[in-house]
C-alpha cells in the first residue's frame, strides 16, 4: 500500500458527489453520464492545479458542508460561491489554495450559484466502476461505494505533493454571474417542425422561472408554458441540454443524469455553453429562450473543449 | 432493405439519426448492428451511441471531427449497412426465468377480472419471442414486444413507487423487467430472479437492441434457488 493523503467528510450537507468527467459510451444500456453539471467551473478547478480534466474532485451542492483536512495539500474552489473558509477565514472562489494538516475547510449557504467544485492537486484517488468514477445514485454507480452521495466520516483520498504558497487565480474576466437573468441560445431540433408557429412564438417570447423542481436529471421550468404537439413520439435518445415539452407544458432542460431514452417532445437543446449557467440557477431565477446558430455555438464549444483538452 | 433515413444535429455534440419506418424486428437488429459498428469504430470520435425503436443519437466530439466530415461518414455507414441487410437476420437470444404467482405479481388480479386464469396468462406471456427495441427509463431497462392482444393493458394511471427488482410488468403492447428497485407504472405479472443489470461484471447486460428474449415459467423452489425475492412491499 502506497502512503496516501486524506481529507475527512464531517458534515456532507444537501449533497456533495465525487465527479470526474463522466461515464461515457454506456448510454446503449440505459446508463447516464454523470459528472459535473456544471462542467465549466469544474473544469477550471482542475485547470488551476494544473490537473488533468478527467481528475475527481467534488460537486458540492447547496453548501452547509464540512471537511477536515488530515495532511497539507493544494486543493482549488471554483463555481458557485458558498461562503468556503479555512479554519473561519474566507477564500477566494475560483483560485488554488494550501491547507494544512487540522484545518476545518466549511462551505455556508450559497452567495451565488448553487454547486461550488473543490479539487485538489493530482485528482481524488477512487475506485472506478465502468471507467469512471462518477456519482450516479440510480445508476449505483461511482463515488467510494456503489453510487452513494458522501456522507461523514467518509475519507477522501489523494497522493501527497509539495504545496505551493502562492494562489493561482483565474482572470476576473471568465468569472460569471450566476444571478444574472438567464439568456439560454437553443439549438433546434428534434420535434421542432411538430410545433405550431404560435407556441414556437411563445417558447422565445415568454420569460420562465427556474421551479423547486431542480436536480441532476433535469431543470423543470414555470411560470410559463409551451404546447407540445397532440403527437406520440417513440422514445429516442435524449441529448444533454434537450428541452422537454411534457404535456404540462412546461418545459425540463435535462442534465448529466437524464435517462438515456425518452418520449416527450423536444424543441432541441440549450448551448453546451450556456448549461453551466442554467446548472448554478436558483428556484425563482429568470430563463428567457433565444434562438442560436449551430455551427456559432458549435465553434464556441469547440475553443473550450480545446482550452481544457475534452 | 429499403427505409428512408435522415441525419440531423440536434445539439453541438449530437446527431440523431432516423429510419422512416414502423418499429419491427428487422429495424431493431439493423439498428443493433449499426450501433454496434459505431462504438466498436469511432473511439475517438464517439462518446455515446444510444439506440432506440426507429433512431440511433449519437453524441460525438465536434472539435475532434467537422460536422460536415461526420455526417456523411454516417451517411455512408448507413447506407452500406442497409444495403447488405441479410433477409433472414442472426437474432441473439436469450431466455430468462419468471415466477408467475400472485405473490410476486400483484398485477395478475387485473387479468383474472378480465377472465382470465393464471395458466392462460403464464401460455400467452411465455410462448413467443419478444424483441429488444430500447433500453432505458433505468440502467437495462429493456422494452421488449410485442405482447399479445390478449394481455395488453395500459401502464397504471398512479404509478408505484417502488416496483421490485426482477419484476416482469406490461404496458400496452411491450413487456419488461425491471433491472433494480425503482418506481414503475408497469403491470406486474411475475418476477425474474436472474440479476439483468449487473455493473461490476462483464457483461453489464444480457441482452442489446434486437436480441430475441423468452420468458420460461418456473415454479417457487427454483425461483427462490435463484435467488428470488417475495417482496412484501406492493403499495
Amino acid at each position: 500500500m502506497t502512503n496516501t493523503s486524506t481529507i475527512k467528510v464531517i458534515k456532507p450537507g444537501q449533497q456533495t458527489l465525487l465527479q470526474d468527467f463522466g461515464r461515457f459510451g454506456l448510454s446503449h444500456m440505459g446508463i447516464a453520464q454523470g459528472g459535473p453539471l456544471d462542467d465549466y467551473a469544474y473544469s477550471w478547478a482542475n485547470h488551476l492545479l494544473g490537473n488533468s480534466t478527467n481528475c475527481p474532485a467534488l460537486e458540492i451542492t447547496l453548501g452547509q458542508a464540512e471537511f477536515k483536512i488530515e495532511d497539507d495539500c493544494e486543493l482549488a474552489i471554483a463555481g458557485g460561491n458558498l461562503n468556503a473558509k479555512l479554519d473561519g477565514k474566507p477564500i477566494t472562489n475560483w483560485s488554488t489554495f494550501s491547507a494544512r494538516k487540522g484545518q476545518s475547510l466549511t462551505f455556508g449557504l450559497p452567495l451565488n450559484g448553487l454547486r461550488s467544485y473543490l479539487a485538489v492537486k493530482e485528482g481524488f484517488i477512487a475506485p472506478q466502476q465502468l471507467g469512471s468514477c462518477a456519482t450516479v445514485v440510480r445508476d449505483q454507480l461511482g463515488g467510494i461505494k456503489s453510487g452513494s452521495p458522501l456522507s461523514a466520516g467518509d475519507e477522501l483520498q489523494f497522493s501527497p505533493h509539495s504545496v505551493r504558497k502562492k494562489p493561482v487565480q483565474m482572470s476576473f474576466r471568465c468569472k460569471p454571474d450566476y444571478d444574472r437573468v438567464l439568456e439560454l441560445r437553443v439549438v433546434e431540433g428534434y420535434q421542432i417542425d411538430d410545433f405550431s408557429a404560435e407556441q414556437l412564438d411563445k417558447f422565445y417570447s415568454q420569460e420562465f422561472e427556474v421551479s423547486q423542481f431542480i436536480d441532476r436529471m433535469g431543470y423543470r421550468l414555470c411560470s410559463g408554458k409551451v404546447i407540445p404537439p397532440e403527437k406520440q413520439y417513440l422514445s429516442e435518445g435524449i441529448a444533454l441540454g434537450a428541452i422537454q415539452i411534457p404535456p404540462s407544458g412546461e418545459p425540463i432542460v435535462l442534465f448529466n443524469d437524464r435517462q438515456t431514452i425518452g418520449g416527450y417532445a423536444k424543441l432541441g437543446c440549450v448551448a453546451r455553453i450556456d448549461l453551466p449557467r442554467l446548472a448554478q440557477a436558483k428556484p425563482g431565477q429568470k430563463v428567457r429562450f433565444v434562438k442560436g446558430d449551430l455551427l456559432g455555438l458549435q465553434e464556441a464549444w469547440c475553443k473550450w473543449a480545446n482550452y481544457f483538452w475534452y | 432493405m429499403d427505409i428512408e433515413t435522415t441525419i440531423d444535429p440536434v445539439a453541438e455534440c449530437s446527431v440523431l439519426i432516423r429510419f422512416e419506418a414502423a418499429p419491427s424486428d428487422q429495424l431493431s437488429w439493423i439498428i443493433g448492428e449499426i450501433s454496434l459498428y459505431l462504438r466498436n469504430q469511432l473511439g475517438a470520435w464517439v462518446m455515446n451511441v444510444t439506440p432506440s425503436f426507429n433512431t440511433i443519437l449519437i453524441d460525438y466530439l465536434p472539435h475532434r471531427i467537422s460536422i460536415f466530415e461526420f455526417v456523411p461518414y454516417l451517411e455512408r455507414i448507413v447506407t452500406e449497412a442497409l444495403l447488405h441487410l441479410p433477409e433472414q437476420p442472426e437474432f441473439q437470444s436469450i431466455e430468462l426465468p419468471v415466477y408467475y404467482h400472485p405473490d410476486v405479481g400483484p398485477d395478475l388480479a387485473i387479468y383474472y377480472e378480465h377472465g382470465l386464469t393464471l395458466d392462460q396468462i403464464i401460455h400467452l406471456h411465455s410462448s413467443k419471442a419478444y424483441t429488444v427495441g430500447a433500453i432505458g427509463f433505468t440502467a437495462g431497462f429493456a422494452f421488449l414486444s410485442a405482447v399479445d392482444d390478449k394481455l395488453q393493458l395500459e401502464r397504471k394511471a398512479s404509478p408505484r413507487l417502488k416496483v421490485a427488482k426482477g419484476s416482469v410488468g406490461i404496458a400496452n403492447h411491450q413487456t419488461a423487467v425491471y433491472p433494480s428497485d425503482s418506481p414503475g407504472g408497469w403491470n406486474i405479472i411475475g418476477n425474474c430472479p436472474i440479476d439483468i443489470y449487473t455493473p461490476n461484471s462483464s457483461p453489464v447486460l444480457p441482452f442489446a437492441i434486437g436480441t430475441q428474449v423468452t420468458f420460461k415459467p418456473i415454479g417457487l423452489e427454483e425461483f427462490l434457488a435463484l435467488g428470488g425475492n417475495i417482496s412484501k412491499e406492493w403499495q
